[in-house]
């Protein structure tokens, strides 16, 4: 029973993670209609970035997020400006294609200057640290901080979609992009700010993943199917309806590792697959005209 | 007649290869009110849309203050007092009715207009100020519409088929909020297929056919058999 209750708790905690790669993902395709296909290889490309910040300057990786974070937000703002601003339009079709060869760029890159090596973030004896939550159930005190930065992350960014000002260029952009320049607003460097905020959620999350296993150039891909996955499971639009996504999607995985190793990312897809097929809207999808 | 706060110039303005509007010239003095009328399709929209900056154009085919704005983006037409009530209200579903107000003022330009003073003008709106925007009925929507272009304190109000859609009752309380705004000194330009409604709040009326001014004219000056001959081109 124990054994069961901690296994729950294990998918839990990594659901948070889950729910931050989904978050950059939902907000760049509720924004402006753009499916980012490079996004699992940002998240790669930030954990990277941390590994050299932390190499060079002899940082924490949890301290490195201060460099990491604005980094990305920088360059998913440029990125934004020079290249995908330009592939926006009626069609669908020129960002999809677009950031999928981005998407080859960044692992093609990665692998040329870091070789295909597995590499790792040392984050010192904080990751053995743990804390004992009942007798018998014992919780990694990273995988914590990581939930609880996924939760301030998710409510951060309920904040600033609800009550900035920020948050309300996003949503008149999203609503009706021609009369939300008549408002003033420049709709490239709305989407730009947009991007560089997606790229911040996934700084934290590259940096996490980092933290936690192994990592080389090629494991992009898998985290954006993640990342879609909790989307889908959660329901599009709905930044809590994410976190849950991610949550079920982590339960899932560590329910199906725990009855047979194999299982792990075969179960989380199952689990994908079957509350698409009797709830595909999701489980708190945002109702809108 | 003093120089005109907004002077089109022969504008010319394409949809792809379909050509909408061939050499429109169009005059509007500051705190003037002008009306443009003219049949469905007659390009009554695209020359609100070419001066809002949604339409390419020639930068000397408008100019607003004496500066050419032809062409520039919507967003720097509007940060120069140039507002926009679009066809269809176009307001923000996923905004509640005060946020549609506040985005409309999002520019801070400085001027008379304020939330408070929006609601002054339509009670109605303080009412349902935390409601969604497309639960409004009709009438009070395009209240939301006008209320957020009057929040960007524009010196020209550009409004494009206020009436459309609405019952003849809920139109003349829409027009009774007019005078509030001219007062201000606002100019304003009237798009309107209700001749009678258009007519009786402007100075000067064009009639636009096929893309072309049919008929100009003081509103007072004009006979019912000009404008007939200038809608219809018969």
């Amino acid at each position: 029973m124990i054994d069961w209750i901690n296994v729950i708790i294990q998918g839990v905690l990594v659901g948070g993670l889950y729910a931050m790669f989904a978050a950059g993902l939902s907000l760049i395709f509720g924004i402006m209609r753009l499916v980012n296909i490079a996004h699992g290889d940002l998240i790669v490309l930030a954990a990277y970035l941390a590994l050299v910040v932390t190499q060079t300057l002899g940082l924490n990786p949890l301290w490195s997020l201060a460099i990491v974070v604005p980094a990305m937000a920088l360059l998913g703002y440029a990125l934004q400006w020079f290249v995908l601003n330009r592939t926006l339009g009626d069609d669908l079709l020129p960002p999809l294609l677009v950031t999928f060869g981005l998407s080859v760029i960044i692992q093609n890159g990665l692998q040329e200057l870091f070789s295909a090596d597995p590499q790792k973030l040392q984050a010192g004896t904080i990751e053995i640290a743990s804390v004992q939550l009942v007798e018998g159930i014992w919780i990694g005190l990273l995988p914590l901080i990581q939930f609880a930065l996924a939760v301030a992350i998710i409510g951060g960014l309920q904040i600033i979609f609800y009550r900035t000002a920020l948050g309300r260029a996003f949503r008149a952009t999203a609503d009706n992009p021609a009369v939300a320049q008549l408002m003033g607003l420049d709709n490239r460097h709305v989407f730009a700010l947009a991007m560089a905020l997606s790229l911040a959620v996934v700084a934290v999350a590259g940096v996490l993943l980092a933290v936690r296993a192994n990592f080389d150039p090629t494991i992009g891909p898998a985290r954006l199917i993640f990342g879609f996955e909790a989307v889908i499971i959660g329901g599009l639009g709905s930044l809590w309806g994410t976190l849950i996504g991610g949550v079920v999607l982590g339960v899932a995985q560590a329910v199906g590792a725990h009855l047979d190793p194999g299982w792990q990312i075969l179960a989380g897809h199952l689990v994908f697959l079957g509350l698409l097929a009797v709830r595909p809207q999701g489980l708190f999808p945002k109702v809108r005209e | 007649m003093p120089e005109p706060l907004l002077k089109v110039n022969m504008l010319d303005a394409y949809y792809g290869d379909f050509q909408a509007l061939f050499g429109v010239s169009v005059d509007i003095a500051a705190g003037e009110v002008v009306a443009i009328i003219g049949a469905n399709g007659a390009g009554k929209s695209t020359l609100l849309k070419s001066i809002a900056g949604l339409m390419a154009a020639r930068p000397e085919a408008i100019l607003f203050d004496n500066e050419p704005i032809g062409g520039l983006p919507a967003f720097a037409v509007a940060a120069r007092g140039i507002a926009l009530v679009p066809e269809g209200r176009g307001l923000f579903p996923s905004l509640s009715v005060e946020e549609n107000l506040e985005i409309g003022g999002q520019l801070r330009r400085p001027g008379p207009w304020t939330i408070a003073r929006v609601y002054e003008l339509f009670p109605v709106l303080a009412e349902r100020r935390h409601a969604a925007s497309t639960s409004l009925s009709g009438g009070q929507q395009q209240m939301v519409a006008i209320g957020r272009a009057l929040m960007a304190n524009p010196r020209l109000l550009l409004c494009d088929e206020i009436s459309l859609g609405l019952a003849p009752i809920v139109v003349r309380d829409i027009y009774a909020c007019l005078p509030a705004i001219l007062a201000e000194g606002t100019s304003l330009v009237i798009v309107e297929q209700d001749i009678v409604q258009a007519l009786k709040v402007a100075q000067r009326v064009y009639c636009l056919q096929e893309g072309r001014v049919a008929l100009a004219g003081a509103a007072a000056g004009l006979t019912r058999e000009a404008i007939t001959s200038a809608y219809f081109g018969i």
